[in-house]
């Protein structure tokens, strides 16, 4: 079934390369016919629920930002992952998908906050984990894991704790299993533990 | 026949104690906790698991879990505190009448636990003055009951009267000497 809905898509639709995927349909879609493709989809396609919206930093490479989406269809009962490049690598931009699926509105506005890309025409595009002020997107490869010292914007709390955010120790981290063999044998382990609390002061 | 009285004697005193302030409010204060759950993580399920029948929270009077900080006392910070939470987290606590405790619940209030990173609060005690950490991921019940045991007991030996006519007796919250 897959093979069938593939050659149909590919054949139809010039502007789709094939993607390499272990497991579900997937292709490759530029930014600029996006709207027009997953109209399609979810029209003639039956892909009526939109799953996940995400996004891949690919780091130096370029294009560096890949927007990625899962489709599912209730009446076919399968899966589409639908990927597209945003052309810019330092501001990165995707068309919306609101007007389609309102379920992209909130998947969108996480793949905003936490990776930076910015889905145009979003009715409401602002962050929806970290605080409106924080000033990075910390789910891109440039930005470490324990994070970046910044300040937090209730200035009266501020005052009575001093508090802002700190970079968290991370004793040797970040914590990673080995993914080879066993589970009880490739426990996540920091990759220099001769880091303590002592030292790291 | 001498028998010695130490403590009180009805014949003596009447119906009249003698005693020292300290003692009477601490004692009251100690046997009437009303902790206010702010569950954030999944040690609020063992929380919740505390305030049930099968190990029943209420056996050590301290069963009066209230939901808002105005009706509470004790303050049990139950699981992972973000740092946008932090902020309401301390909002919550000023809005505790004095006096007030709070109890860390666990790895994460206490330490931030096993999540290292951006968005999490190393540890509660950075914005509200921590009086018992309970160790654990998530702790049992039974480990929580005793961390409020040992919070009676702290109650029980604080210096109530002088706290009271003291300029707010402010307890401190951790400062990190690097940041």
């Amino acid at each position: 079934m897959n093979e069938i809905e593939k050659s149909e898509l590919l054949d139809r639709f010039a502007y789709l390369s094939e993607r390499d995927s272990s497991d579900h349909l997937a292709v490759n879609c530029p930014a600029d016919q996006l709207i027009e493709f997953c109209t399609v989809l979810r029209d003639e396609f039956q892909f009526d629920m939109l799953l996940d919206v995400t996004a891949i930093d690919w780091d130096v490479a370029t294009p560096r930002f890949t927007g990625v989406y899962h489709f599912y269809s209730t009446v076919k009962q399968m899966y589409i992952r639908v990927a597209s490049d945003c052309k810019d690598n330092i501001k990165p931009t995707l068309p919306s998908l609101v007007p389609l699926y309102s379920a992209a509105d909130w998947h969108e506005r996480e793949t905003y906050d936490l990776m930076g890309i910015v889905y145009e025409g979003h009715p409401n595009l602002k962050r929806i984990l970290m605080w409106d002020s924080y000033p990075y997107h910390p789910l891109r490869k440039d930005f470490p894991l324990a994070g970046i010292e910044t300040p937090l914007p209730a200035e009266d709390i501020v005052g009575q704790t001093n508090l802002k955010v700190a970079a968290a120790p991370m004793m040797g981290g970040p914590f990673v299993s080995s993914g080879d063999g066993k589970m009880s044998q490739t426990e996540p382990k920091a990759k220099d533990e001769s880091w303590n609390e002592e030292k790291g002061k | 026949m001498n028998t010695q009285t130490v403590a009180y004697d009805s014949k003596v005193e009447g119906e009249v104690i003698v005693t020292r302030a300290d003692a009477v409010i601490n004692w009251i204060r100690k046997n009437s906790v009303w902790p206010m759950p702010m569950g954030l993580a999944c040690c609020a399920i063992e929380l919740m698991a505390a305030g049930g029948s099968r190990f029943d929270i209420s056996r050590f009077g301290m069963e009066v879990m209230r939901f808002s900080p105005r009706q509470a006392d004790c303050m049990i910070v139950a699981g992972t505190v973000t740092y946008k939470m932090a902020e309401v987290v301390r909002r919550i606590y000023e809005q505790m009448g004095d006096p007030k405790w709070v109890v860390a619940m666990g790895a994460c209030a206490s330490s931030g636990g096993m999540y290292r990173s951006y968005a999490t609060l190393q540890g509660v005690d950075r914005v509200v003055p921590v009086d018992v950490y309970i160790s654990g991921c998530p702790p049992r019940p039974e480990a929580l009951l005793d961390a409020m045991i040992k919070l009676q007991e702290k109650i029980k030996n604080e210096n109530s009267v002088k706290n009271l006519l003291a300029e707010h007796p402010v307890k401190k919250i951790r400062q990190d000497a690097a940041s």
